[in-house]
């Protein structure tokens, strides 16, 4: 099971190696091979995942390995769906370096396959953790949307219009694509909380406890929900947008790893 | 033929604000200016010419003040303004002057964003037009069809007009950059420059879905609005208008700023901090530099469009000087043609190239005829004048006729065709 993960992990570099290069050079088929080698990376990384489910009995998001893992595979998903519907230029040279740098995340986590304690048994871990990871992957795409409009903007307002303003989308993609991401992403971070709540309640017996992660999901939540809201009432767009998209993710790190680090937590035996 | 005889007598935006050259008005129609110009005493040949940013009487008139400030009082007539300040805001170009004004017009050198290539069309509209009217005789003729081939010579031999065009397809570029997709965004025109004008074409050929033309005179709005099939306001609904356009291209004449910072916060509110893209390339300039400041607005000047084209602005000075140099060189030319224009210079011309030829051809028949004595040499040499003479004795007889000064011109100009004395190296003379 290592071979497969580390073939995966090199899957992922060589498609994320690709993807820079090609953004540098715009050799139009570097980026062709790039696509592929992420879709076969992608593919891998779905066997994987299956393979490990079946070695350890459970959905494979119990430990920070596999939270990370996962995260990284949804992360592949949405992007590759995403580009399937809706088309942002040079959109992967922003993404695959966000998933390597999750799976090099991955690969330095403790790989071995962890037996869940019995209050963790439950449907409710496949539904609450991969809802909420996948959330995660959507609003990893707002934020690399955030950093492309930065980007671009940057070269607009200051007139000098140089390597990237060649190479991104015009201010209006990358807003919608803000739009987009978030649009999705936002109710299934709603879900996320909500089936972790209805989880706690059948586990610990109450729905919310105040414990530091539970808070910090509520503070991205609210944070996602403030942009939302402020989009669609007083037009708060673009520049603004992808600043608060950018901020609102480093909230979803925070709830992710920092509150494991720092706080601690019933969450804390788990990604 | 005095080359003092050409004048050229006009306003553009170098010697008149806008609000001077817009009570000129002569919007649409220029036959009726043309006509006028024509019937004044003393005028022999004349072109009109009136874009948004000069008017212009081309002249080829007596040589005495008298025409000229006729056309003056005429072009000012309903003006309002006192003598004076007609002076003040006029340039009256005589002779090699004038001809060099109509090199550097046509050839872009004179517009307000140099190199923008629709002046030339329309120097050609209004040469059209007074042939049209026969107000166009020999040398507007060579003149005009002379400046057309400068202007040729310059945009092939310089840069100058590629960055022109480049500016508003940077322009276009830049729209593109910020709003993706142009189709259904609307572009605002402040004032009618031809630069504005070209960038507006550009913006249509990308798809934009509506131009909103606002200007001091509604009228001239209206004219430009009708052209692209849009949608006319006045310059005081400039801020209002605002609320609902996605782009500005302001190119008014204004002595100061028409737009400041203060005014346009408000304004992204109700916009629901849509972006807005404003052009600047008025000369001064027309909106404030601290725009760029605001969240989600976009302002680029004529220079900051040029330094995204990466013209370097010493590479434009050396363009500049090389097709200033191709005007003066084309300028003398013009004024050595204009100078044989005269009964005495052809004359001459005509009887030098009649000697040439004798000479060589004589040369060469004695060539082949060793055995001629010096007489048989000396009678053939007579012959050869003989002839000569005689062939010539009409053609001047016909130079020297009586006539109308314009008769005499044409019959001028036949003559020299006929003997092709303005070839020079098989170079056309027809320009």
């Amino acid at each position: 099971m290592d071979i497969l993960f580390q073939l995966v992990f090199a899957a992922y570099l060589a498609a994320t190696a690709t993807a820079l290069v090609f953004f540098w050079t715009l050799n139009q088929r570097l980026r062709t091979v790039s696509r592929g080698l992420l879709l076969v990376a992608g593919l891998l990384h779905t066997g994987y995942l299956v393979a490990r489910a079946v070695v350890s009995g459970h959905t494979p998001i119990a430990s920070s390995h596999e939270a990370v893992s996962f995260f990284a595979w949804a992360l592949t998903w949405a992007f590759l769906i995403f580009r399937w519907r809706y088309r942002v230029k040079n959109f992967g040279a922003f993404v695959t370096p966000m998933i390597t740098i999750l799976m090099i995340v991955a690969l330095f986590s403790p790989r071995q396959v962890v037996d869940l304690p019995p209050a963790l048994q439950s449907w409710w871990l496949p539904a609450h953790a991969s809802i909420a990871l996948m959330a995660n992957a959507m609003l990893a795409l707002a934020f690399c949307g955030g950093i492309m409009f930065l980007l671009q903007e940057r070269e607009i307002k200051r007139k000098r219009l140089g390597f990237f303003a060649e190479r991104l989308p015009s201010l209006e993609a990358l807003d919608n694509l803000n739009q987009h991401c978030l649009s999705i992403g936002f109710p299934l971070l709603t879900m996320g909380i909500i089936t972790g709540s209805v989880w706690a309640r059948q586990a610990w017996g109450a729905y919310w406890q105040w414990d530091p992660k539970e808070t910090w999901s509520l503070i991205t939540w609210l944070i996602y929900a403030a942009i939302l809201h402020q989009r669609f009432t007083v037009g708060w767009r673009r520049r603004r947008a992808a600043i608060m998209a950018i901020v609102g993710f480093g909230a979803v790190l925070f709830t992710l790893w920092g509150v494991n680090f720092f706080l601690g937590g019933v969450h804390s035996y788990a990604g | 033929m005095p080359a003092e005889k050409i004048a050229c007598l006009g306003v553009n935006h170098h010697t008149a604000p806008v609000a001077v050259r817009e009570r000129l008005a002569f919007s649409g129609d220029c036959s009726r200016p043309l006509a006028a110009i024509k019937e004044l005493a003393g005028c022999d040949e004349c072109c009109f010419l009136s874009t948004c940013n000069r008017v212009e009487a081309l002249l080829v008139a007596d040589p005495t003040a008298e025409t000229i400030k006729a056309a003056r009082e005429f072009l000012f007539a309903g003006s309002g303004l006192s003598e004076r300040e007609v002076e003040q805001y006029t340039y009256l170009h005589i002779g090699s002057a004038a001809v060099r004004h109509v090199f550097r017009v046509a050839a872009s050198l004179d517009s307000m964003v140099v190199g923008e290539p629709q002046i030339l069309g329309q120097l050609k509209d209004a040469y059209r037009l007074a042939v049209e009217h026969n107000a166009a005789g020999p040398v507007l003729h060579r003149l005009l069809s002379k400046s057309f081939s400068v202007a040729k010579r310059i945009r092939t031999e310089t840069s100058i007009g590629s960055s022109a065009v480049s500016i508003s397809y940077a322009a276009v570029q830049l729209a593109r950059k910020i709003f993706g997709d142009l189709s259904g965004r609307r572009v605002l025109l402040a004032g009618a420059g031809e630069m504005a004008e070209l960038a507006a074409e550009h913006l249509l050929a990308q798809g934009i879905g509506k131009v909103v033309v606002a200007n001091r005179t509604l009228e001239r709005a209206m004219n430009l609005a009708r052209r692209f099939n849009g949608e006319a306001v006045g310059l005081d609904e400039l801020v209002p208008q605002l609320a609902g356009v996605d782009i500005l291209i302001s190119s008014t004449g204004a002595p100061g700023l028409i737009l400041r910072k203060e005014e346009v916060r408000p304004i992204m509110r109700q916009r629901r901090h849509q972006p807005l893209f404003l052009i600047d390339i008025a000369v001064p300039r027309d909106l404030d530099p601290g725009l760029n400041d605001l969240d989600n607005v976009y302002l680029y000047d004529i220079d900051d469009l040029r330094q995204v084209v990466e013209v370097n602005k010493a590479q434009r000075k050396q363009e500049a000087d090389k097709a200033e140099r191709i005007v003066a060189e084309e300028t003398i030319k013009f004024d050595h043609w204009l100078a044989n224009m005269d009964l005495g210079p052809t004359i001459a011309e005509l009887r030098r190239k009649a000697d040439e030829i004798r000479r060589a051809e004589t040369a060469k028949t004695l060539a082949g005829l060793p055995d001629l004595g010096l007489e048989g040499q000396k009678a053939l040499e007579l012959m050869g004048n003989a002839m000569l003479n005689k062939l010539l004795h009409h053609p001047m007889l016909f130079l020297k006729e009586e006539g109308t000064p314009e008769e005499k011109r044409r019959n001028l100009l036949l003559v020299r065709k006929i003997f092709g004395l303005d070839q020079s190296g098989g170079n056309g003379n027809g320009g």
